[in-house]
């Protein structure tokens, strides 16, 4: 390859003669390679600290309502599928392992293995949005949307509506198609570079898709569970729901604000509804916190709004890291198609693997901290 | 203490002085290589157009309530306006000027060459953070053209949450989201480069104690600012969707939103005055030719109001509702940090003490910076101790306070830094005379403005409030006269720049006799800053440099 023999020629160069000819992936106003990775290195670590800090405020605001109104978060909770949330956690942890062996693909000059774990890492990405599509799509139907937009059935005249994962999709599908246009261009002009980009943009695409089809077949499996066990319990915890929430109101006297007592009646019928969606998981209606939970006072803007709020903010959050960090490995893939990263120079690698990581890290808390609370 | 012009002794070294052919300014040339540079000098010199622009437009909406302050009702704005006008005014002020001033302008063009290295770490994260600047600028003259923002500058809930003016809230706290992130972006740099670029005899304890300033800013910067960001993300959101964080309709907490925001306005307060002590601390030592008094103490000083800063931000909010114990806390908190704050205070005057004096421009600046920042210090501990702060807050009293530290802290200094560095920055000398006139107009000036708010504040003059009780109005006038002097010296101080641009005599390398690194290179200095790695001594080791009439500055005796 010739871009090795040229970077070779490089690194022989700069141990050669040190300060006259920088080779091409030293910046001018570096002394030498090692200068260079540790001031990314660094550079890298700080920004980190800054993410750290940025999603602080968010991880502060989860602490305070969920001290506030602790019932509000596990009634709200059991509206999110710990099955697509764990899938997703095994996923982001995976997509951890191929980029940590990308890096060491980049120090021993693998660049083929090196193409192809950021291109499993590009994949997990995508396999996590996929399954993250279903899961926002699927509560917008219900109406589970942050604040003043709440409206899970809070009037009967709001009916279900569709149509949102076609929306979210579209543009994945615009840019699956792009790639694959573009993998079509570089079989058909046989360059190995441009077949090492645009084969892992493809898959990555695909595998988009592939969450999405994984999501939406296990939240089918859901509905069906709740199709034969969940419509009798249903009426069942109709019922009950609507006793406890007369002596509700009594036993949360300290409860906040029971303004919407004219909504008592039908909300207390939404979360009776909204327990039998859930039906399939027994435990988490009989458990007896789930008992004493005041649901008709929790089916509210101020109280289950303001839960979701929460929950897009710091998935919605974090999601747009993962983006961002799609598209960095992406430009990775890019470089790495290029043979461009070597022992003296995989800095790159090594810094995004750093972000990715912690993208990784703050979903793994995300995930018990929305997903597991009952 | 002798108060002399110049020293004047026979050269002993006569270096080749001239005024160099090839510089960063003339390096290459057309708007692309301006708009594009990663130089990181001309990056800072598009930082200084920048920010001087925006103190223009903040100091015009600054008159702009003076003047309507002239008489106690019926002022020439409509309430709705003047809500607009002090809005904008510290909108701009903080997040355009004063915050970027010295450290994007002045840091970035000094760091590298104070360090003795070709550029700062990441050439084109900091172009980033010049764009990310302009970015929001021009979303915060969205905000003023579009509708006009009326929430104050600190966007405080419920009230952002349900002004009529939806869409300038959203520019604006997009801005500062960006605003944010340039500064976030340059502090990252800024620590960076410190870190891992100082060549060769460059050790932490023979940096300028300007670099140690900047280096506790950066650090401040990184570590506040992106709660900020989160917290103005939030309020978009809020405005947006309705989430309800911090909206008290939707058992939001607008409390919340409070110490969200002081958490990054309070360290804030440092990032603007830190950068600002560190000129001081130059200033102080080359126009008194003496070494600096106490350098270790001053620079772990800098350290230490850069970690307590993150520690008091809830003497904002003493009268917001805190657990009492809190409140008590805060106050003993914010006592603390007047501690490093009198240490480079007393420093300063102990570099004076015996020393050559220079009453140039520059050290105009800096005297005024000590006598106003002093003012400004001590004013802060009535605000920081409980039972005053009852009676001060929201008063006249705090915006006097502030201004002192703010405007009579960090702008006079930046003034002064920038007159102290602007034959290195243009290669020009000003007329240091009219210079001496600007600053003396601006120190009258000020003091005219500001101190009788101390007294309406005391009295109970509430700020922010477009009329007034007539008992204040000859206290109120004499302050607008105040402001309109302060404005004339300010503009006597631009034009004296300017001038020096279109008929100033060429500088010399070392035109006050620094005995730091941007003094060794040529002014204005080469593309590369140094063409070999510099050697490197003591910044304050002044016994070697000495005035040679030839070439009209100082050199270094070999």
């Amino acid at each position: 390859m010739t871009a090795i023999q040229e970077n070779l020629a490089h690194v022989v160069d700069d141990h050669a003669d040190h300060h006259h000819e920088h080779p091409s992936w030293l910046a001018h106003h570096f002394d030498d390679a090692e200068q260079q990775y540790d001031s990314g290195k660094l550079g890298m670590w700080l920004f980190l600290v800054t993410e750290v800090l940025f999603f602080s405020g968010m991880f502060c605001a989860y602490a305070l309502y969920r001290n506030r109104n602790p019932e509000v978060f596990e009634f709200c909770s059991s509206f999110l599928n710990e099955k697509l949330g764990a899938i997703n956690t095994g996923v982001l942890l995976f997509s951890s392992l191929t980029m940590a062996w990308a890096v060491r693909a980049a120090q021993l000059r693998q660049h083929q293995l090196l193409v192809g774990m950021l291109g499993a890492t590009l994949g997990c990405a995508a396999i996590f949005l996929g399954v993250k599509a279903v899961e926002y799509s699927h509560k917008w139907e219900l109406g589970l949307l942050p604040g003043k937009l709440y409206v899970a059935q809070l009037d009967g005249a709001h009916g279900p509506h569709k149509g949102y994962l076609e929306f979210i999709c579209t543009v994945p599908a615009i840019i699956t198609a792009l790639c694959a246009l573009y993998a079509i261009y570089a079989f058909a002009t046989k360059s190995l570079f441009h077949q090492r980009v645009a084969g892992p943009m493809l898959v990555a695409g695909l595998c988009f898709f592939g969450g999405v089809g994984l999501g939406q077949y296990l939240e089918a499996q859901e509905e069906a569970s709740k199709g034969h066990g969940g419509h009798a319990a249903g009426h069942e915890h109709h019922a009950m729901v609507d006793g406890h929430v007369d002596h509700g109101s009594h036993e949360h006297a300290a409860a906040p604000e029971s303004v919407h007592a004219a909504e008592t009646k039908t909300a207390a019928e939404i979360a009776a509804s909204s327990s039998a969606s859930m039906g399939g998981s027994p435990n988490v209606y009989v458990s007896p916190i789930e008992l004493k939970t005041p649901n008709a006072d929790v089916n509210q803007r101020s109280m289950a709004g303001l839960f979701f709020s929460i929950y897009y903010c710091m998935t919605g959050v974090h999601a747009i890291h993962i983006i961002g960090g799609m598209i960095v490995i992406t430009w990775l893939i890019v470089k790495a198609a290029r043979e461009e990263f070597h022992e003296q120079y995989f800095g790159p690698v090594d810094n995004v693997g750093l972000y990715w990581h912690l993208v990784d890290f703050i979903w793994i808390y995300l995930f018990p901290l929305l997903y597991l609370i009952t | 203490m002798s108060v002399v012009d110049r020293p004047i002794t026979a050269p002993v070294h006569s270096e080749v002085d001239s005024y160099p052919e090839h510089h960063f300014l003339n390096h290459s040339k057309g708007f692309l290589s301006w708009a594009l540079t990663l130089d990181h000098k001309r990056i800072g010199l598009m930082y200084l157009v920048g920010v001087m622009s925006s103190f223009a437009l903040g100091g015009m909406f600054a008159l702009m309530i003076r003047i309507h302050l002239w008489n106690f009702k019926d002022g020439w704005l409509s309430n709705q306006t003047y809500n607009q006008v002090f809005t904008l005014h510290g909108a701009i002020m903080v997040f355009l000027f004063i915050i970027p001033s010295v450290p994007a302008a002045l840091g970035n063009f000094l760091l590298p060459v104070m360090l003795g290295t070709k550029d700062v770490a990441f050439p084109r994260l900091n172009l980033s953070s010049f764009y990310l600047w302009v970015t929001g600028l021009v979303l915060f003259l969205t905000a003023l053209s579009v509708t006009g923002l009326d929430t104050g500058w600190t966007f405080y809930t419920p009230y952002s949450i349900e002004t009529q003016q939806g869409g300038a809230v959203l520019a604006a706290t997009f801005g500062v989201f960006v605003l944010g992130f340039s500064s976030i972006f340059t502090g990252l740099n800024f620590i960076v480069t410190i870190n891992t670029m100082r060549p060769p005899g460059m050790t932490w304890f023979r940096m300028p104690l300007f670099l140690w300033a900047i280096y506790a800013t950066s650090i401040i910067q990184v570590l506040a600012t992106p709660v900020l960001g989160i917290t103005v993300l939030l309020l978009s959101a809020e405005r947006l969707l309705g989430i309800g964080i911090f909206d008290p309709k939707l058992n939001g907490d607008p409390v919340t939103f409070q110490h969200f925001f002081w958490f990054y306005s309070h360290p804030a307060v440092y990032i603007m005055i830190l950068p600002a002590m560190g000129i001081i601390s130059e200033l102080m030592s080359v126009h008194c030719h003496k070494g600096i008094f106490g350098y270790r103490m001053i620079a772990y000083s800098s350290i230490a109001i850069a970690l307590f800063g993150f520690l008091v931000w809830g003497h904002h909010m003493f009268t917001s509702g805190m657990a009492d114990v809190t409140t008590i806390v805060f106050s003993a908190l914010t006592f603390t940090v007047s501690i490093p704050s009198a240490i480079k205070v007393f420093n300063w005057l102990g570099t004076m003490y015996q020393g050559t004096v220079s009453l140039n421009t520059p050290m105009l600046y800096a005297l005024a910076f000590i006598f106003l920042f002093t003012i400004g210090g001590l004013t802060g501990l009535p605000l920081g101790a409980l039972s005053t702060d009852m009676h001060f807050h929201d008063t006249y009293f705090v915006v006097a306070h502030f201004h002192y530290v703010m405007m009579g802290g960090t702008l006079v200094a930046f003034l002064g830094g920038v007159f102290h560095w602007w034959p290195k920055m243009t290669g020009r000398m000003f007329n240091d005379k009219l210079g001496i006139i600007s600053a003396i107009i601006v120190f009258v000036g000020f003091n005219l403005t500001f101190l009788p708010q101390f007294v309406l504040g005391s009295r109970g003059m509430p700020r922010r409030y477009a009329t007034y009780l007539p008992e204040f109005q000859p206290l109120h006038q004499l302050s607008t006269i105040g402001s309109i002097t302060l404005g004339s010296g300010l503009l006597l101080a631009l034009i004296v720049l300017l001038m020096s641009l279109v008929n100033g005599k060429k500088a010399p390398r070392n035109p006050w006799g620094g005995a730091t690194l941007e003094w060794m290179c040529s002014s204005p200095p080469p593309h590369d800053n140094f063409s070999s790695a510099p050697t490197v001594g003591d910044p304050y080791d002044f016994s070697n440099i000495e005035y040679d009439g030839r070439v009209g500055g100082y050199v270094k005796r070999t």
